[in-house]
Parts: C-alpha cells; sequence; structure tokens
C-alpha cells in the first residue's frame, strides 16, 4: 500500500500553510467587497474547511484507486462533482448561519459562479498533485521488488554453483585417489568412475525435476561410496526403504545435502564409527524421509551455521509446496534426526 | 634425524604423506593420529619437530589442537580448505599444502622447514587473534582431559600470571594466552575487557554499582563481582548503549 500524502510531515505542514493562506486570500479579496469582518471571517473558514476535507476525500481516494493513462477523464469528472458538491455544501452551511441577516445570504448565492471556479481550480490541483505522488509511488515500489527479486534470483544462483561444485568434498576425493594410484589404482580407478558418475549427475540434474526415490538414492550412493573411501571405516550407512516408496517422487538432490549435512556433524562432532542412517515410507501419500546420524549435543549448541544446509532445504520445499511444516529436525540424546515429507502432488 | 607426526582422520589422506616421507632418509616419522586428542597426546609423549597437521577434524580442529600443545612444533598444513591458508600463516605455519597436492611440493614444504631451522616456532603468536575464534568456542585442557566451552559458557575471564583464568559455567580454566588475545578474538561475541585483568561476558552483566573514585563494580548474574576500572566503563557504556 503506498503512503498516503499526508504521511509525510513536512508535507503535512505544507497543506496546513496552504490552505491558511487560501484562507486569508477569500478573507481579504470579501473584504476588498465591502463585507463587514465578521461576515467575511466565517464565510472564509467555513468554505476552506470544507474545501480542505474535500481535497483529502479525494486525495485519499487516489491512494486506493488510480486511473490509467486513458481513463484521466476521470479525474475531470470527478473535479467537476467534487466541486459541485462542496458548492452545494458550503452554500447550505453559509445559509444556516447566516438566515437571520438580511443581506448577505443573497451575495453567497451571487457569487456561485466565483466560488465554483475557484473550488474547481483548488481541487483538481489536487487531483493531479495526487495523481503525481501515487505514481511517483508506486514507481519506486516497483523498483525495489524488481532489485529484490534480482537479488533472490542471484542469490540462489550462488548456492546452485556451490552446491554443485562442493570443493572441499571435491578436493578431498582427489586427494584420495592421488593416495590409491600407488597402493591400490584398481581402487583408484573405481573411485574415478564414481566421482565422475556422481559430478555428472550432479550437473546433469535440473532443480525443478522430479525424481523417483529410486533414481535419487542410486545417486547418493555414489556420494556415499566415495565418502566411505576417504573416511575407511568410521563411516557406516544404513539405508531402509519399504519397496512401495521406491516409486515415489521427489525434488532432484534434494536429500543430497542433508545426506551431506548429516555425515558432516556425525564425523566432526564425534569420534569413533558413525552410523548414518536413511528411513523411507511412506505415510498418508507422502514419502516420509528421515535421516539421522550422531552428534555431540554439547559441542554442537555452540556451533554456527548448523542450520545452514536445512535452511535452504527448508525454503527449496516451500517454493516448491508452498508449505513450511515439511521439513522438520529432532534432537534424541545423541542423535540428529532430520523428517522430509515430500507430497505426491505434481 | 627430523622427528615428524601426522595428525589427520582420513586414512588415505595420511597414507600419501607417509608414502612421500618413505625415501626421504632425514625424517623418521614417529607417529600418526586421526584426531586432535590423540595429536595432543603424541606431540606431548614424541616432542616432535614437524606436525603434518589437517585442520578439519573431528571435535577439535587443527587451529584448536595447537592451541593445547606446550612446545608447538614446525606445522606443515595439509588440507583442502584454503579459506583458511590465511590464519594457518598467522599461527606461523611453515607452509600450506592444499590436497591433492605433489610430490614437488611436498618436498619443497620440508626444504622450507630445513631452511627455516633451527629458529624453531616458539608459540602460536598473538596475531592469530585479529580473526574470531572458530566456531563460537573455546578449547582447554582439564588435567589430561581436553573440554570444548562455548563462548556463551564463559561468565568472564581473569589474568593469572602468564595464564588467563576462564570462569565458566562448567567450572574454571587456565589457558596460556594474553588477555589481549582474548580480548580481541572475544570482542565480537559481547565479550569486554572492562578492567586490566577482567574480560567479561556482558550478557550476564545485572548491575553497574560506582565503587570508588573512578570506578565501578560489576555484579553478574552468576553472583560474581568484577572491578571496572574508568577505561573499561567508558568501553562497557559503548557497548551496552549507555
Amino acid at each position: 500500500m503506498a503512503n498516503s500524502i499526508l504521511s509525510d510531515k513536512k508535507l503535512r505542514i505544507f497543506f496546513l500553510s496552504w490552505w491558511l493562506v487560501c484562507m486569508i486570500l477569500q478573507f481579504i479579496i470579501l473584504s476588498q467587497f465591502n463585507i463587514d469582518i465578521k461576515h467575511a471571517a466565517i464565510d472564509s473558514i467555513v468554505s476552506i474547511v470544507l474545501l480542505a476535507a474535500t481535497c483529502f476525500f479525494v486525495s485519499n481516494n487516489m491512494r486506493f484507486y488510480m486511473p490509467r493513462r486513458e481513463k484521466y477523464w476521470y479525474l475531470l469528472v470527478i473535479s467537476l462533482t467534487l466541486s459541485f458538491f462542496w458548492m452545494i455544501a458550503q452554500q447550505g452551511v453559509l445559509w444556516m448561519i447566516f438566515k437571520s441577516s438580511d443581506v448577505y445570504p443573497e451575495i453567497i448565492s451571487d457569487s456561485w459562479s466565483v466560488r465554483f471556479g475557484a473550488g474547481f481550480l483548488l481541487i483538481s490541483f489536487m487531483t493531479m498533485f495526487s495523481l503525481l505522488w501515487y505514481s511517483q509511488q508506486e514507481q519506486s515500489e516497483m523498483e525495489n521488488r524488481k532489485t529484490e527479486t534480482e537479488r533472490l534470483s542471484k542469490e540462489a544462483e550462488l548456492l546452485k554453483l556451490r552446491q554443485q561444485l562442493q570443493p572441499h568434498f571435491l578436493f578431498n576425493s582427489l586427494n584420495s585417489i592421488s593416495a590409491l594410484t600407488s597402493s591400490d589404482p584398481e581402487k583408484a580407478r573405481n573411485m574415478i568412475h564414481q566421482l565422475s558418475d556422481f559430478l555428472r549427475g550432479t550437473l546433469k540434474k535440473d532443480e525443478h525435476q522430479m525424481n523417483t526415490l529410486e533414481e535419487e538414492l542410486q545417486h547418493l550412493q555414489l556420494y556415499l561410496e566415495i565418502e566411505k573411501v576417504r573416511f575407511g571405516y568410521r563411516l557406516q550407512t544404513e539405508i531402509n526403504c519399504s519397496d512401495d516408496s521406491l516409486k515415489y517422487k521427489l525434488p532432484a538432490l534434494l536429500l543430497q545435502p542433508v545426506v551431506e549435512n548429516a555425515i558432516k556433524f556425525g564425523l566432526y562432532d564425534t569420534i569413533g564409527e558413525v552410523l548414518i542412517k536413511l528411513d523411507a515410507s511412506i505415510q498418508q501419500n507422502n514419502l516420509k524421509v528421515t535421516v539421522q546420524n550422531p552428534f555431540d549435543p554439547e559441542i554442537s549448541q555452540s556451533q554456527k551455521g548448523t542450520g545452514f544446509g536445512l535452511s535452504s532445504i527448508q525454503r527449496r520445499l516451500f517454493l516448491l509446496f508452498a508449505r513450511k511444516d515439511l521439513l522438520k529436525i529432532k534432537k534424541e540424546d545423541d542423535h540428529f534426526i532430520t523428517i522430509i515429507l515430500i507430497p505426491q502432488t505434481i | 634425524m627430523i622427528k615428524a607426526i601426522i595428525i589427520d582422520d582420513e586414512p588415505l589422506a595420511r597414507s600419501i604423506v607417509k608414502e612421500y616421507l618413505q625415501f626421504n632418509t632425514d625424517i623418521e616419522l614417529v607417529a600418526e593420529c586421526s584426531d586432535g586428542f590423540e595429536g595432543v597426546k603424541a606431540i606431548q609423549q614424541y616432542q616432535p619437530d614437524l606436525v603434518f597437521l589437517d585442520i578439519q577434524m573431528p571435535k577439535i580442529n587443527g587451529f584448536e589442537m595447537l592451541e593445547l600443545v606446550e612446545n608447538t612444533p614446525s606445522v606443515i598444513f595439509t588440507t583442502a580448505f584454503d579459506e583458511f591458508a590465511i590464519k594457518a600463516f598467522e599461527t606461523n605455519a611453515i607452509d600450506y599444502l592444499l590436497k591433492p597436492f605433489t610430490k614437488e611440493r611436498f618436498e619443497k614444504a620440508i626444504q622450507k622447514y630445513q631452511q627455516q631451522q633451527p629458529q624453531k616456532i616458539a608459540e602460536v603468536v598473538d596475531s592469530a587473534a585479529q580473526s574470531p575464534l572458530q566456531n563460537n568456542r573455546v578449547v582447554v585442557k582439564d588435567g589430561s582431559k581436553i573440554k570444548i566451552i562455548p563462548v556463551n559458557k564463559i561468565h568472564y575471564l581473569e589474568a593469572a600470571d602468564d595464564y588467563v583464568k576462564f570462569i565458566t559455567a562448567d567450572g574454571t580454566f587456565l589457558k596460556k594466552r594474553t588477555m589481549n588475545f582474548f580480548e580481541q578474538s572475544l570482542s565480537s561475541y559481547h565479550f569486554v575487557r572492562v578492567h586490566r585483568s577482567y574480560i567479561v561476558n556482558t550478557q550476564l552483566i545485572t548491575r553497574i554499582d560506582a565503587y570508588e573514585k573512578d570506578s565501578h563494580l560489576l555484579l553478574l548474574s552468576t553472583g560474581a563481582k568484577i572491578p571496572v576500572s574508568k577505561a573499561g566503563y567508558a568501553k562497557l557504556k559503548e557497548v551496552l548503549g549507555i
């Protein structure tokens, strides 16, 4: 909603002085026509207060309705109509006040054309001013929105890039391969294939694509195999899926960062063997995936960025399904559990 | 003979360093560790001249491990994370090997170490304080045990000769560092040095009383009373916005 013209303190003062000047001018003009001070003063006050109220009305109205360019004649009609009503109202009120006086009501009704003209000028000025004011507001709002959208899309792009590249994972894997080339060339070759398949899969996948759980798990398996070579006996994984869940669909690469997160906190928060568990089942026609990893509650409470990986998943789920309740986390003793529900609507 | 230790949580990453060292007759590999805890122990036990150290490791990272050892040996960092490079040199590392590294690059690092001998690094320098603490926490030694204390659990710090005393929710610990070091590294976590010998967690302040001329007394929610100097009071006023 655009700000009203009167929302700015400076403009409030400006309009107040503006109407005061109009009031004084009218008083001077009436005095020049030999009307006594008391009558002139009351007439000026009543006319200008009513006029100010009319102008406020018209400007406030335009805050909610802005005619498009081909409908600008509407502004003319409004200005004319309001000037007319203002004149009637003014004449009525003044007549009530002065009805006991003998000459004055006559002067008022005789001067209707001058009054109407002056009223019309001021009201149309106010209409024009409001038109400019609100068009400009609309413009700046549109620009703000545009920069905001641009910023968001840039951020999304960066995030996508970063997720695709995963430099730490990549370099550490390459280092493992480098070590294997002399000790176990066969295994090294195997790992190169796994790594290439994994990277190709990541690059090929479109974020808006929906894949079956089966496909996604195949991709995830590559990742897990590579990580297992890196971390040796420390990393154990267990995947349990009900048969029907394998055919259910989920957004491409959604589970990858969840599992990555689980491995990261599992491996770096604890010492010794780490078991990462992934379970998938069907719950009221939704695909439910839980990922569990051990963690150390004492260290983790001080960890910054614990939620980074997860908050981007929450965002993705929200963009896809317009729901904020699809991702849940649970901490049970020394286990960290991430639960994701994927509605089967698409 | 140069005594060396490898500390890295990935077995293959250790094996590659081992392989590169295999035919080097100057260096004797005395131990291999898979985390910082083993690292601290091994350094104490073997007093090595040189350590090949990974940075991201379980529980405590490479920098935190270095803070816990008394006579810091020379360090060559081996890691895939180049965002840590600057900090590594602030801790006076000999070199910084980005994984995966070649044998030539590795040997260059060894040469660098041999040239720098015997001018050994005495201690991790205070310049590392310019960067904030790793992961919002401080790692301390409690007897032979290692404790990780989240910053928000620290009540205040008190100077104690060559040490800094940490008064925390989990007890009191000593760390061999200067007050200046912690004044800087904790400045981004609601901590203010209110006195030459005190750095306090401002989130725990419940009252500030005038004490003697030019000095004040702080009351923490834990009941502790801490003196505030004139300069400390000015800093405190600025931080708390009063």
